[in-house]
């Protein structure tokens, strides 16, 4: 007979912003096994294309998830515009690379806050979310919206930004990127902070690939692996590489996403220097997708697949989501095996959660 | 209204939301807005709590937990429904596997619209609630005065 307990974790918990449950089987302090069971976010979002037509879609596939909203509309839209040929003018390229990176930075200084947070660290969190609101300002000015941006159409952007508009924030984003090495230091040197992340849930680079790790969870393990790589939208024309650690451990995940926000602020700036001038949408009016399609694309939280099949009416025959966190899932079990229950916060909030976009 | 009397405590639980609203809920609490100077605390237990923060729509899953948060809230609660979700199911309402608003499973009492729906408005949404649980409050007193005569 075995003396193990089984501890509900979630799916209403203070550190979790979301509903997810874990059931922990623990042997003592030591976790034997986690089984994760989801489904309280589902919504049943990939059928919705059937109601709405193509071009609507693309509001609901912003709302897959909050916090990597644009990032869900650009791949949407430029799936959709693989499928129907469609080139979009070079200024709206560039502009969905900023407004991609901006989101990237905002989610990774959410994380940041969040994971201080789970660690009791609230000061730490504080002033992530004080940073946050900063670049929160920019989108807002930008684009109109707070978190939903709203701005990705198919065959463009719905709004054009003046070159003034740009030039300031240029400037802010100086200032942000200035303020946020401040905490930067905090993350990266501070014992309380290493004391709970260190040797922590460690993946090594071999699990992380057999389990199918994405995003900052496979480059915190040394697998030098991002989407952007790729070179859709404009990251085939800019300079940059691939932020990998070593470690595996909770640290290094945490230490990957401070340099990502890092270099992300740098391809912002590139692209601020390089942008084209010119129109920002071209008009698919009359035109249907047909066909298939499989986009991907770096999300903050990992790599996202989306699969597009249309037969030239006006609703899509089939649209289909592969999430970072869904993805993620079978590595976070693995790291849980073996951890004491008082680490479970931290190793689960290290692959970034997001469980909206887990189950649509 | 001009001070509050009571501090009041929130529980946050998204339901079938797609997280927008939850972290504007969270920029409530950071330095740009901080409800916390108001006392307003966000506590992980609902038998802290007063005001019942609730984003997103409802499905079946996160109906039993919406249930039986509400009712581990002591007397008396106020319910606050955040965004258009959970005032309706919003952009997910023809989804099949979406009940609708929050209002379906629990009775809420302050609506609080947008998409998603921006901190000031929470905020407003809250000192609404506030006036709400005041009366709730008196209401449970003379109640029980007048049983006590």
């Amino acid at each position: 007979m075995s003396n193990t307990t089984i501890v509900p974790f979630g799916p209403q918990h203070p550190v979790l912003p979301e509903p997810i449950h874990l059931d922990l089987e623990l042997d003592d302090e030591r976790v034997v096994q986690a089984l994760p069971s989801i489904g309280y976010v589902h919504r049943g979002l990939e059928l919705l294309a059937e109601r709405h037509d193509f071009i609507e879609m693309a509001n609901v596939a912003e709302r897959i998830c909050g916090i990597c909203s644009f990032i869900h509309g650009q791949g949407y839209c430029q799936g959709i515009e693989q499928l129907m040929g469609v080139e979009v003018p070079p200024r709206a390229v560039y502009l969905r690379t900023i407004w991609g990176e901006i989101s990237r930075i905002q989610s990774h200084l959410l994380w940041l806050g969040l994971s201080a947070d789970a660690l009791g660290y609230e000061s730490l969190f504080q002033h992530s979310w004080r940073i946050r609101e900063m670049l929160v300002d920019i989108i807002e000015e930008t684009t109109g919206g707070r978190v939903i941006f709203g701005v990705c159409k198919v065959g463009g952007i719905r709004k054009n930004v003046d070159d003034e508009v740009l030039k300031a924030v240029k400037g802010r984003m100086r200032d942000i990127q200035a303020a946020f090495n401040e905490i930067a230091d905090v993350f990266r040197e501070d014992p309380t902070v290493k004391k709970r992340t260190v040797g922590v849930g460690v993946l090594t680079a071999e699990d992380a690939h057999i389990l199918g790790a994405v995003g900052p969870v496979l480059r915190g393990s040394g697998v030098p692996q991002d989407t952007r790589k790729l070179g859709y939208a404009a990251f085939g024309e800019l300079d940059w590489e691939p932020v990998v650690e070593q470690e595996g451990d909770c640290y290094a995940r945490c230490i990957v996403r401070v340099r990502e926000i890092d270099q992300s602020f740098d391809i912002i700036a590139q692209c601020l220097d390089r942008m084209p001038a010119g129109e920002v949408e071209v008009s698919v009016k009359g035109k249907r997708p047909k066909g298939e399609a499989m986009f991907r694309l770096e999300q903050p939280r990992g790599e996202v697949c989306y699969y597009i099949s249309a037969d030239g009416k006006k609703n899509l025959e089939r649209f289909r989501v592969r999430t970072p966190t869904f993805a993620n899932i079978a590595p976070l079990v693995h790291m849980l095996k073996g951890c004491e229950l008082a680490d479970v916060p931290v190793i689960v909030l290290t692959i970034d959660p997001c469980v909206s976009c887990n189950e649509r | 209204m001009s001070f509050l009397k009571k501090s009041p405590w929130v529980l946050h639980y998204a339901a079938t939301s797609c997280n927008g609203c939850d972290i504007e809920l969270l920029a409530c609490l950071t330095p740009l807005y901080d409800v916390e100077r108001f006392g307003i605390v966000n506590t992980g237990n609902p038998k802290h709590a007063d005001i019942f923060l609730v984003t997103g729509s409802v499905n079946e899953e996160s109906r039993k937990v919406v249930e039986n948060l509400y009712a581990q809230m002591p007397d008396p609660k106020v319910v606050v429904a955040i965004g258009a979700c959970a005032l309706s199911g919003g952009i997910f309402k023809d989804a099949y596997n979406v009940y609708g608003g929050i209002d379906k499973v629990i009775p809420v009492d302050v609506y609080v619209p947008g998409c998603a729906a921006r901190p000031e408005s929470i905020i407003d949404g809250v000192v609404q609630a506030l006036d709400i649980l005041e009366q709730r409050a008196k209401d449970r007193k003379r109640q029980r005065k007048m049983v006590a005569v």
